[in-house]
């Protein structure tokens, strides 16, 4: 202890002390802060949880049943996860004003995105389901469309028309138009399956494989996608297009015939 | 325009006939035939200034017709097949095929326009009467032809020698036989193809999305997925025509779910596959509703309770959805039991 007193005027001893005192302060920091941040997230999450909650037995729990456990006027959400809530919320399809109509439309939404995310992380809280895709996951970089193509029509084509103009189904039923659908509401709509729609999950449907169809969907019914044909009609194929040409092709055709056998062309008008 | 201006000739003759009286031209025929009304003549026939405009009317519709055609010719050449352009009801659409119909559509219609103005203002418009005549031929022709026709019949002795009669008949009956053989190189005959698919004991049920073989696992309630058999590959020479009878649609129903006995047989913990071939008339049926189970065919609208031996619930099919016998192999994985019990898709003479 004297030998180091006697050091410690030595013109080296400051930076001897200054390397002390970082190595200790960098051991202090790497034990204590990520567990104080990682108890910073869970405050958090749990504050949001219980927002979710608050939300939740305001405007769902009257069909949903307290705890998400379900009830005669609608299904259990125990399971169902973070994305089913954000899609069925967040396209406006939920709150539902009845459980009774052949199904249930989308509308305009009714809560804000930060209140969906409270809603979804409560949902989710109640049992481990699909979480809400990042935009990495559903977003285009690195897609391969004409693969996308193939997956649409092999999956997707037979009820939702093959560019997603959607299609009737029975007894009032129909699958919906994909077209202006926010790319992540499709990509929790095939996790999810939401009301009669099967789900496809990553086990039978790969991330890969709904990036790809998300994107072939923005090609073929984007707001910039070109027709080279035109008018699409609907997009429903030849028989629209041969009905149309029919009724309004020969109708304008007979129109005219009609027109000009009418006008005589007399000087003395009859 | 008012008849003032008409030249006396060119308006219709004056009915003479006395005032407060009837008069009847002819007492034993009082509806007799009035003739045509007297011809009017057009405001071309009559001012050559009014001709001099429709000419030109006319010519100026042929050479728009000229210039759209050179349109046509130039937007093909100089418009490039990528370009699109933005029309306001029509949205965005390729501008090469806008310019071609547009260019190509005025061509026709100022021809057709042209032609039609020519002939109602300068063309003769002048009305010709054809008198109608009895359809039957005078009475002498008819006994003429009759008595060819006895002649002929006479010199050709075909009443008389009847072994060239019969044999005649003969070869004309046989003639449109060989047309009807050849009918035969119409394809090969499908023999016992209509009965099987490439299932069969042991093979794996592949999903079609990631070329996977399946796992029981993978697949989860309420969802659908696609399988065809191990080994068939898209670039096969046959695929298309194995893949029609061997689509496979797969689904999870809770086991309990399961009204079916057969069905929940031939299930593995209530994964159940089944054709995905209509029994109507073969279109590929997967409209799957998750929550009642039914299969709806886009064709017809025919559709199958899932749960309860893809029974036909509506429309036109007539017989249930053939199910595949599924099972795990050793290895975990899903995998057929046999080949369909009956013929995939629609019904034929000898399905039985």
């Amino acid at each position: 202890m004297k030998k180091l007193s006697a050091r410690r005027r030595h013109p080296l001893a400051a930076v001897v002390v200054l390397l002390l005192a970082l190595a200790a302060t960098g051991g202090l920091y790497a034990a204590f802060a990520p567990a104080s941040k990682a108890q910073a997230d869970e405050t958090s999450q749990s504050l949001t949880i219980k927002e979710g909650k608050k939300l939740y037995e305001v405007g769902c729990a009257s069909c949903h049943g307290t705890g998400g456990k379900g009830s005669s006027d609608g299904p259990s959400l125990v399971g169902v996860g973070a994305a089913a809530v954000d899609f069925q919320v967040g396209t406006g399809r939920m709150p539902a004003s009845t459980s009774q109509m052949a199904q249930i439309p989308r509308k305009k939404p009714v809560y804000t995105q930060a209140q969906i995310d409270q809603l979804a992380a409560y949902v989710a809280s109640l049992g481990a389901g699909p979480n809400v895709p990042t935009k990495q996951q559903y977003g285009p970089e690195g897609a391969d469309i004409a693969k996308g193509g193939e997956l649409f029509r092999t999956n997707c084509a037979q009820c939702h028309n093959f560019t997603g103009k959607g299609g009737a189904l029975t007894k009032g039923k129909y699958a919906p138009s994909l077209e202006g659908v926010d790319p992540k509401h499709i990509y929790e709509a095939m996790q999810t399956g939401p009301q009669n729609m099967p789900s496809f999950p990553d086990t039978t449907m790969s991330e890969k494989n709904k990036k790809d169809i998300i994107a072939y969907l923005n090609a073929v019914n984007g707001d910039e996608t070109v027709n080279p044909g035109g008018l699409e009609l609907g997009g429903l194929g030849p028989v629209s297009e041969g009905l149309f040409a029919w009724i309004f092709g020969l109708g304008a055709l007979i129109a005219v015939a009609v027109w000009v056998a009418a006008r005589t062309a007399k000087a003395k008008k009859s | 325009m008012s008849s003032q201006d008409i030249p006396e000739e060119n308006l219709p003759a004056e009915q003479d006939h006395a005032h407060g009286a009837v008069s009847v031209a002819d007492e034993a025929n009082p509806f007799a035939d009035p003739g045509l009304p007297p011809h009017e003549h057009r405001i071309q026939d009559i001012d050559e200034r009014a001709a001099k405009r429709s000419e030109r009317v006319v010519a100026m519709l042929f050479t728009v017709s000229m210039l759209a055609t050179v349109g046509f010719i130039a937007s093909y050449v100089t418009i490039s097949p990528d370009t699109s352009v933005y029309i306001f009801p029509i949205g965005h659409i390729s501008a090469l095929n806008f310019a071609l119909g547009l260019t190509l559509g005025a061509a026709l219609f100022c021809i057709g326009a042209g032609a039609v103005h020519w002939a109602r203002t300068l063309m003769s418009d002048v009305e010709v009467a054809a008198e109608r005549h009895p359809i039957a031929a005078p009475a002498e022709v008819r006994a003429q032809v009759h008595a060819d026709f006895k002649e002929g019949a006479k010199e050709s002795a075909l009443g008389r020698r009847k072994l060239i009669r019969n044999t005649m008949l003969g070869a004309l009956t046989l003639v449109p036989l060989s047309g009807v053989v050849l009918l035969r190189d119409l394809g090969p005959l499908p023999g016992t193809s209509l009965r099987h698919t490439l299932w069969a004991k042991g093979k794996l049920l592949v999903n079609m999305n990631t070329n996977q073989p399946l796992r029981p696992e993978d697949v989860q309630v309420g969802s659908l997925t696609f399988a065809k058999p191990e080994g068939l590959e898209e670039a096969d020479e046959d695929f298309q025509n194995e893949i029609a009878k061997a689509a496979l649609m797969i689904i999870r129903l809770q086991p309990g779910n399961i009204k079916d006995k057969r069905e929940l047989d031939w299930s593995h913990e209530g994964i159940v596959a089944f054709s995905k071939i209509c029994t109507h008339v073969g279109c590929p049926i997967s409209l799957y509703e998750q929550q009642t189970h039914h299969v709806l065919c886009p064709c017809h609208q025919s559709t199958f309770d899932l749960s309860d031996g893809a029974r036909v619930i509506f429309g036109p099919a007539g017989h249930a959805l053939p199910q595949l016998r599924i099972g795990v192999n050793d290895e975990g994985y899903l995998q057929a039991l046999g080949d369909f019990e009956e013929p995939v898709g629609p019904a034929f003479w000898e399905r039985g």
